[in-house]
C-alpha cells in the first residue's frame, strides 16, 4: 500500500478505520494486478467478495460476533500487500529446522501469502493420487476438481474478514486426498511471516478428503522479523464421508502480530474431526472456527489451549451446527491468562429441529493468575430438536488454593506448585492430540511457556 | 527440636489457637486428643504455615530456627510433614510427577543433585511396600478419585518418601478399616527412630494401642489444657471430655 500512501492519509481522515477506504482504494486501483497474479477460479468470486467487503468493512467490537476483540489498531496501520507477488529471498525449507522431533511429516511453506514452491525430497513418498501444492497453480491445472469447493463455504458469509480475503487472497495451500486414501504421515503447513515493513497477508486454503480418506494436518503460524505482521487466512476443510480429519493449529507468533484465521469445516455422513487449536504465544488473535455436521453419525472433537500474558489478546469464536441426527460433538477449550492479557471465548451450538439424538457436550475453563487479566465467556445454544443430550459450563477461577498449600507442604515451591497446577489444567486438551511426537512436543512448549521461558521448537532459527 | 511458645492464631479474624504451648524432643511420640473444633488441625496448619491462617502472638522453632519466618515450603524441607485430616485432590498432576518434584526440590533445599531415575524408582518400590500400597494408586493423578482409606495410605506412603524429622499426623486414622490401620501405623513404626518425632491428632484410643505415645494432650478452645502418659487416652475414651471441659471452663 506504499504505492498510495498520500492520498490514502487524506482518505483516511475522513472516514472510520473498518470502512477499510485505503484497500477499497486499492482494489479498485491494482484489481487487474490482483487477478492476473492469481487463478481465473480464485477470480470468480473476487468482485463479489469485494463488494460484500465495500458494504460490511471490517468487523468491529460493536458486532456480537466479534465484541471480544478489537481490530482497529492493528487495522489502522498501513501494511505492505504483495500484490503483484514479488519474491521473498528465504528459502524455509533451509531457515526452517522447526521440525517436531520423530514427526516425520510431509512439510510445506506458505511464506507470507504465497504457497512457496520448492519441493522437499521428504514430500516425495506422498500416496498415489493425493495433490499437495498452490491453491492458485492448482486452480489452474485441476480447475475441475476445485469447482465444487473453493469459496463453497467461504463466499456465502456476511462476514468482513472472510469477504476482505475474498477480495485479495490470491494463493494459499491445497490439499486433496483421494477416496480412500489414508496419508501414513502428519502433514505440516508452516505459516512464516518474512518482510522488512509492516505486511499483510492473506491466504486461502482448502482441504478436500474423499471417501474414506484419512488425514492430519498440523498448521503452524510463525513470524519471523520485528515488523507489525497482520495474517487474514481462510482454510476451507471438505470432509467426505466415513473420512478422518484432524487439524492441529500451534500459534507462536511474536506480540506484534495480528492473526485472524477463519477455519470452516463441513463433515458427511459418518466422518471423524478432530480441531486442536492452541495458542502458545501471539500477539492479538482471533480465530473463527465453524464446524458443519452435515451428516449422520458423525464424530467432531474441537478443543483448545490458550496461554497468554503481558498485552496478548486471544479471541476463539466456535461454532458447531448439528444439522443431521446421530452425532456426537464435544468442545474443550482451557485458557491461562496472565498479567493484562484478554481471552475471549464464544461457543455457539446449534441443533437444527431433525438432529435428534444429538450429543453435544461444551466446556471452557479459564484460570486467570493476575487480577489484571481478563476472560469473556459465551455460551450460546440454540437447540431445536427435542430428543437431544446437551451440556455446557464454563468457569473462570484461580489457581486450586487448598492444592497449591497441599504441594508446598511436601517442600514444592510456590512457583513450581503454580507450575504443576497450570499443566495439569492444560493436560487434558493435549491428550486430545492423536500425534504422540506433536503431543510429546506440545507437552514441553506448553511447560516451557509456562516456565516463562519462550516457547519456541528447539534449534528455531526463525522464531526469535 | 520443636518448640511452641504461647501460640496465639487467628482465621478470617476469628481467634482459634489461644496461647498454645507444646515442646516436643526428638525421639518422642506426642498424642493430641480434644473435642471437634478445638484447634487440632488449626495446630497442624500453623505448624506447616498454611497462609489462611495468621499467627498473631508467640514464636515457633523447630532446630532452633525461627518457624513463623520460613514459608511452607521451607518447613517441609526443614523436615516438618503433616499427614492431612483432607488430603487434597489434584486432577492432572500424577503421583509420581508430583513425588518427584518433592524429592528433588527437598534435595534442592539440602545441596544435593536431583535424583537418579533408577533410585527414584527403587526408592517409590520401597516406600510403596512399607505402606502396602496398590502400584494403580501411584499410577494416577495425586488422590483423585482415591477412596477414603487409600488417601490416608497415600500420605503415610509420602511421609515415608520426604523421611520427615517431625511428623504431624491429623486423624491418619479415620477412615482406616481395621487391615489398614494396622498396616498404617505398623509403617509409621517403622520410620520411627530416636532422632525424629511425631505428633499424633486422634479422636480415638484404638490408635494409640498401635503407636503408643509418650505423653497424652488435651486440646480445648485453643490451648492444651491436660497433659498426661499414654493411660490419659483411656481415660477420655472412657468419660469423654465433659470432666475436663468443666474444670477447664470452672477456673
Ligand atoms: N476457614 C475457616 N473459617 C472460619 N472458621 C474456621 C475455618 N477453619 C476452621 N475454622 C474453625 O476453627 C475451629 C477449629 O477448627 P479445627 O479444624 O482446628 O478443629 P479440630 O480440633 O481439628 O476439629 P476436628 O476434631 O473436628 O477435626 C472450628 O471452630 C472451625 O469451625
Ligand atoms: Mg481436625
Amino acid at each position: 500500500m506504499k504505492e498510495i500512501n498520500d492520498e490514502a492519509n487524506s482518505v483516511a481522515t475522513l472516514t472510520e478505520w473498518h470502512e477499510g477506504a485505503e484497500y477499497i482504494k486499492l482494489y479498485n486501483q491494482f484489481n487487474g494486478q490482483i487477478k492476473s497474479h492469481s487463478a481465473p477460479l480464485m477470480n470468480e468470486s473476487r468482485d463479489a467478495s469485494f463488494g460484500l467487503f465495500k458494504s460490511l468493512g471490517f468487523p468491529t467490537n460493536q458486532l456480537e460476533n466479534y465484541k471480544y476483540t478489537d481490530l482497529k489498531d492493528p487495522l489502522s496501520v498501513e501494511y505492505g500487500l504483495n500484490i503483484n507477488r514479488l519474491k521473498i529471498p528465504v528459502n524455509p525449507y533451509e531457515v526452517f529446522q522447526c521440525d517436531v522431533p520423530g514427526i516425520h511429516s510431509y512439510l510445506y511453506f506458505v511464506l507470507n501469502d504465497g504457497f512457496y514452491p520448492v519441493r522437499d525430497k521428504r514430500n516425495d513418498a506422498l500416496p498415489d493420487g493425493v495433490i499437495i501444492g498452490s491453491l492458485s497453480e492448482i486452480a489452474q491445472s485441476h480447475p475441475a476438481l476445485l469447482k465444487d469447493y473453493y469459496g463453497k463455504m467461504s463466499t456465502t458469509k456476511a462476514d468482513g474478514l472472510i469477504a476482505f480475503n475474498g477480495a485479495f487472497a490470491q494463493d494459499g495451500f491445497f490439499m486433496y486426498v483421494p477416496d480412500n486414501v489414508q496419508l501414513d504421515r502428519p502433514v505440516q503447513l508452516v505459516n512464516i511471516m518474512r518482510s522488512d515493513v509492516d505486511f499483510m497477508a492473506n491466504s486461502h486454503n482448502l482441504i478436500i478428503l474423499g471417501e474414506g480418506a484419512k488425514a492430519q494436518l498440523l498448521v503452524c503460524d510463525h513470524t519471523m522479523d520485528k515488523v507489525r505482521f497482520t495474517s487474514n487466512r481462510v482454510t476451507e476443510v471438505f470432509v467426505g464421508k466415513n473420512a478422518v480429519y484432524e487439524h492441529y493449529k500451534l500459534e507462536n507468533t511474536h506480540a506484534e502480530t495480528t492473526n485472524m484465521s477463519n477455519l470452516l469445516i463441513r463433515q458427511e455422513e459418518a466422518s471423524n474431526v478432530l480441531a486442536n487449536i492452541i495458542t502458545l504465544h501471539n500477539g492479538i488473535t482471533r480465530n473463527t472456527i465453524e464446524i458443519d455436521v452435515d451428516g449422520e453419525h458423525c464424530e467432531t472433537m474441537l478443543c483448545g489451549i490458550v496461554l497468554a500474558d503481558k498485552k496478548q489478546q486471544v479471541d476463539n469464536f466456535t461454532s458447531i451446527i448439528h444439522g443431521k441426527p446421530n452425532c456426537k460433538s464435544n468442545e474443550l477449550f482451557k485458557y491461562v491468562l496472565d498479567d493484562t492479557a484478554k481471552g475471549g471465548f464464544t461457543g455457539k451450538l446449534y441443533v437444527a429441529r431433525d438432529a435428534q439424538k444429538t450429543a453435544a457436550f461444551q466446556t471452557n475453563k479459564n484460570i486467570l493468575l493476575k487480577r489484571s487479566a481478563k476472560m469473556r465467556t459465551k455460551p450460546q445454544l440454540e437447540i431445536y430438536a427435542d430428543d437431544v443430550k446437551c451440556s455446557h459450563g464454563a468457569t473462570i477461577g484461580q489457581l486450586d488454593e487448598n492444592a497449591m498449600f497441599y504441594m508446598r507442604s511436601r517442600g514444592i515451591s510456590e512457583a513450581e506448585a503454580r507450575l504443576l497446577l497450570m499443566f495439569a489444567f492444560t493436560a487434558d486438551v493435549i491428550d486430545n492430540i492423536r500425534i504422540d511426537a506433536l503431543k510429546d512436543r506440545i507437552k514441553m512448549l506448553v511447560e516451557k511457556r509456562l516456565r516463562g521461558e519462550l516457547s519456541k521448537c528447539e534449534g528455531c532459527v526463525i522464531c526469535q | 527440636m520443636l518448640e511452641i511458645k504461647d501460640i496465639h492464631a487467628n482465621i478470617n479474624g476469628k481467634e482459634i489457637l489461644k496461647g498454645l504451648i507444646l515442646k516436643v524432643n526428638p525421639g518422642e511420640i506426642h498424642a493430641i486428643m480434644g473435642p471437634n473444633g478445638a484447634g487440632k488441625s488449626t495446630l497442624a496448619s500453623v505448624l506447616t504455615g498454611n497462609p489462611a491462617f495468621e499467627v498473631t502472638h508467640g514464636s515457633i522453632s523447630f532446630h532452633g530456627k525461627d518457624m513463623l519466618e520460613l514459608s511452607p515450603e521451607q518447613r517441609a524441607n526443614e523436615g516438618i510433614f503433616l499427614s492431612f485430616q483432607y488430603p487434597v485432590e489434584i486432577p492432572g498432576v500424577s503421583m509420581v510427577n508430583f513425588m518427584r518434584t518433592a524429592i528433588n526440590e527437598q534435595r534442592k533445599y539440602r545441596q544435593l543433585e536431583p535424583i537418579s531415575a533408577t533410585d527414584f524408582l527403587r526408592l517409590m518400590r520401597e516406600k510403596k511396600e512399607l505402606v502396602e500400597m496398590d502400584n494403580k494408586l501411584t499410577n494416577r493423578s495425586v488422590n483423585e478419585g482415591f477412596s477414603g482409606g487409600e488417601k490416608k495410605r497415600n500420605e503415610i506412603f509420602q511421609m515415608a518418601m520426604l523421611d520427615p524429622d517431625l511428623s504431624i499426623l491429623d486423624e491418619t486414622d479415620s477412615g482406616l478399616d481395621i487391615d489398614a490401620l494396622r498396616i498404617v501405623a505398623n509403617g509409621v513404626n517403622k520410620l520411627k527412630t530416636d532422632k525424629n518425632a511425631t505428633i499424633v491428632i486422634t479422636h480415638y484410643q484404638r490408635l494409640l494401642d498401635y503407636i503408643v505415645p509418650d505423653f497424652v494432650h488435651v486440646l480445648y478452645d485453643g490451648r492444651i489444657v491436660k497433659t498426661g502418659d499414654k493411660n490419659l487416652a483411656l481415660e477420655l475414651e472412657e468419660k469423654g471430655y465433659d470432666w475436663i471441659k468443666k474444670e477447664v471452663d470452672g477456673e
